[in-house]
């Protein structure tokens, strides 16, 4: 017997799909496999994330909730991993951003209108998140340092710096000594649909948004340079695309999306600036799997992030349920995403098996 | 005065060892091209296997061989996904992560706040101890600092002095003229990537049988991102990590002693990373800079043999 690993000219979208799922049900039970070892049925425990995300009104709300700032950030990553950018600071583009609201709303926050602050307050975290995204494209163009280094050290100078602030100068009057801002104004709260703790306008933002940026993937003038650079960055210089320009206007939508994600998780759940990772929560991270499995189209964001949300969620519930630890549901994503890249080698590769003996060079 | 001094140099020592453990290893495997942003799983993975390992058998050697074991496990699978599947580094380093991070959290889950019995002993040279100042500060501390110490100076000679480190060198560098000097150049990243891997496990395994003696969720509190800056702030050299490994191992002790002075503990905290980007930028302005970094030529890139 010989096997045989041949370069596939080309792949159909059926195969991707195939694939795609094939990587989803390995993954699954690659997860299946840790649970026995660990003496935990795997089916149960599996039926129970399920169960807890997708499988009563309460999960489903709870999914929904936690899908907003992973198709969000999500979103916004698969443009930045579209054109190669390896963005992995979108935990720090989303905690800059909810620094820049929460500046807005405190300070000129108590003295306008809803109609304005809200507005006001989105934008001035894109723009946070944008600046802070900025900064890699920058430093990679003009300076040649890796953008992989460079986010992951952003990450954690703003982490820190979000702690800093809840610690010291922006330390809340009547927060009675806990380390967190004063709560915003009452206009920069968004309501919640009824018993629920999704905000209408937050989902719907999400959703509009990751459609835009799917469009502007695919049919835009930008989306086509972006496209370009991600192929092949010498044909980029070549087709007269300037490099620093798109590089940097990526990378502020990248990190823009994710600064959404900050205020609103700021106006919509916590109410206050806090420690970094009771906000950011990890969902920087998440979302780099929720990118990758939504195939790098933005637009696909909205499915793969209700996916990974309902594993968050369903993760609490066998928590609860199961008495199962926390990390669980990295093993999930961990799992999940190396299955993805490891099926990625499958789209772009076929095997052969070949029986009997074969002579060949 | 001297006192504190004396403890603060001691317990740097101490914060060092393992930040110096597992950059020496990432070093290895940056050398030989491959980014192995798994660190931070790696490590927490080698922590929670050398635990359960010290404690059933109450033998920290094997809890140190078993966390060096899992590391050149979990690191192996990142070379397979990079090295043979040529995946993506970044993304299959994060997926190391995650999946270290969650492995450690399920299995070490019954034995979180147990106290180890007991941990790795002191080397205790009998006589050099005893000296003051220098006795305390070099001469009393437990078996991984020692080894840390012996481990980075023979990188240090393989990598300077050897035809091996010459061969790890130029796989990183040139993978196809590598290859055409008969180097098996998939063999000697796999190498490079477990051994690094190893070297992480047992960062991890310092951190819970010897440095705290019990095990956490969050033992190793970021300590894996900082080597992945520290490998950069040594120029993929030995020494380098040396220097970077005592001096982010300080801050991590300065770091609540100093905040009764008014210096906050969270700016100090931003040091290494700022440390680190600033190193990058200071190379990176001008393209000589770039150029002397010396950073391995093909990192991160997968390798294709034979394009002919």
């Amino acid at each position: 017997m010989q096997i045989d690993l041949l370069p596939r000219e080309k792949s159909t979208a059926g195969l991707n799909l195939l694939i795609l799922l094939g990587s989803l049900l390995t993954g699954l039970l690659a997860v299946s496999v840790i649970f026995a070892i660990n003496g935990v049925n795997p089916a149960v425990a599996i039926f129970a994330i399920f169960k807890g995300s997708f499988g009563s009104w309460y999960g489903i709300k709870e999914t929904i909730t936690k899908a907003i700032p992973l198709i969000l950030i999500g979103s916004g990553l698969a443009v930045a991993f579209k054109a190669k950018f390896w963005n992995i600071g979108a935990e720090s583009q989303l905690l800059v951003g909810a620094i820049f609201a929460t500046w807005m709303g405190l300070t000129v926050g108590p003295h306008l209108p809803a109609v304005l602050l809200v507005p006001l307050m989105f934008v001035s975290a894109f723009i946070g998140g944008a600046l802070w995204g900025m900064v890699p494209a920058v430093l990679k163009v003009r300076f040649g340092i890796n953008e992989v280094i460079s986010t992951l050290m952003l990450n954690y100078i703003a982490a820190e710096f979000v702690k800093y602030l809840v610690v010291g100068p922006w330390k809340g009057k009547t927060k009675g000594g806990y380390p967190y801002t004063d709560d915003l104004p009452a206009q920069a709260i968004l309501k919640h649909l009824h018993y629920t703790r999704i905000s209408p306008i937050l989902l719907v933002l999400a959703v509009i948004a990751a459609l835009i940026l799917g469009w502007m993937v695919y049919r835009s003038r930008f989306g086509y340079e972006i496209r370009v650079i991600g192929e092949n960055t010498h044909a980029a210089r070549y087709a007269g695309i300037n490099f620093f320009r798109t590089s940097v206007l990526l990378m502020a939508v990248s990190g823009g999306m994710a600064g959404l994600a900050g205020a609103g998780e700021l106006m919509s759940i916590h109410h206050y600036l806090s420690y970094p990772e009771t906000l950011s929560a990890g969902y920087g991270f998440t979302a780099i799997i929720v990118a990758w499995l939504a195939r790098l189209n933005p637009a696909f964001t909205i499915v793969s992030g209700l996916f990974f949300a309902g594993i968050i969620v369903g993760g609490d519930a066998i928590q609860i349920s199961m008495g199962m630890p926390a990390a669980t549901v990295n093993v999930f994503n961990g799992m999940i995403l190396i299955f993805l890249i490891m099926g990625d080698f499958f789209i772009s590769h076929r095997v052969r098996i070949r029986f009997g003996s074969t002579v060949h060079a | 005065m001297l006192d504190i001094i004396v403890s603060v140099l001691t317990r740097t020592i101490i914060a060092g060892t393992p930040l110096l453990l597992a950059t020496l290893g990432e070093i290895l495997s940056e050398r030989g091209g491959i980014l192995n942003l798994g660190i931070e799983g790696v490590m927490s993975a080698g922590a929670v296997t050398a635990f359960i390992v010290t404690y059933t058998t109450g033998n920290p050697w094997l809890g140190m061989l078993a966390g060096i074991l899992i590391g050149m496990i979990l690191s192996g699978l990142h070379g397979f996904v990079s090295i043979s599947l040529r995946a993506n580094q970044v993304v299959s380093g994060l997926a190391i992560t995650m999946l270290g991070l969650g492995l450690s959290g399920l299995f070490g889950k019954p034995y979180i706040g147990r106290p180890l019995p007991n941990r790795m002993p002191r080397l205790d040279i009998h006589g050099l101890s005893d000296i003051p100042i220098l006795g305390g500060l070099l001469f009393n501390h437990d078996w991984y600092v020692y080894l840390s110490v012996v481990i980075g100076i023979v990188i240090w000679f393989i990598l300077k002095h050897t035809g091996m480190g010459i061969t790890l060198r130029s796989v990183g560098e040139n993978p196809k003229a590598a290859e055409s000097q008969g180097i098996k150049v998939n063999r000697v990243k796999y190498f490079a990537v477990m051994a690094g891997g190893g070297l992480a496990g047992m960062a991890g395994a310092y951190l819970s049988t010897a440095y705290s003696g019990s095990w956490n969720e969050g033992i190793t509190a970021g300590r894996g991102w900082i080597v992945i800056a520290l490998t950069i702030f040594a120029l993929w050299q030995p020494g380098g990590a040396f220097l970077g490994a005592y001096l982010f191992g300080g801050i991590f002790v300065l770091q609540y002693m100093l905040q009764p002075l008014g210096i906050s503990p969270n700016l100090l905290s931003m040091l290494p990373y700022v440390a680190t980007l600033l190193v990058l930028f200071i190379y990176g302005l001008s393209k000589s800079g770039q150029r002397r970094m010396n950073a391995p030529a093909t990192l991160g890139e997968p390798y294709v043999r034979g394009e002919r």
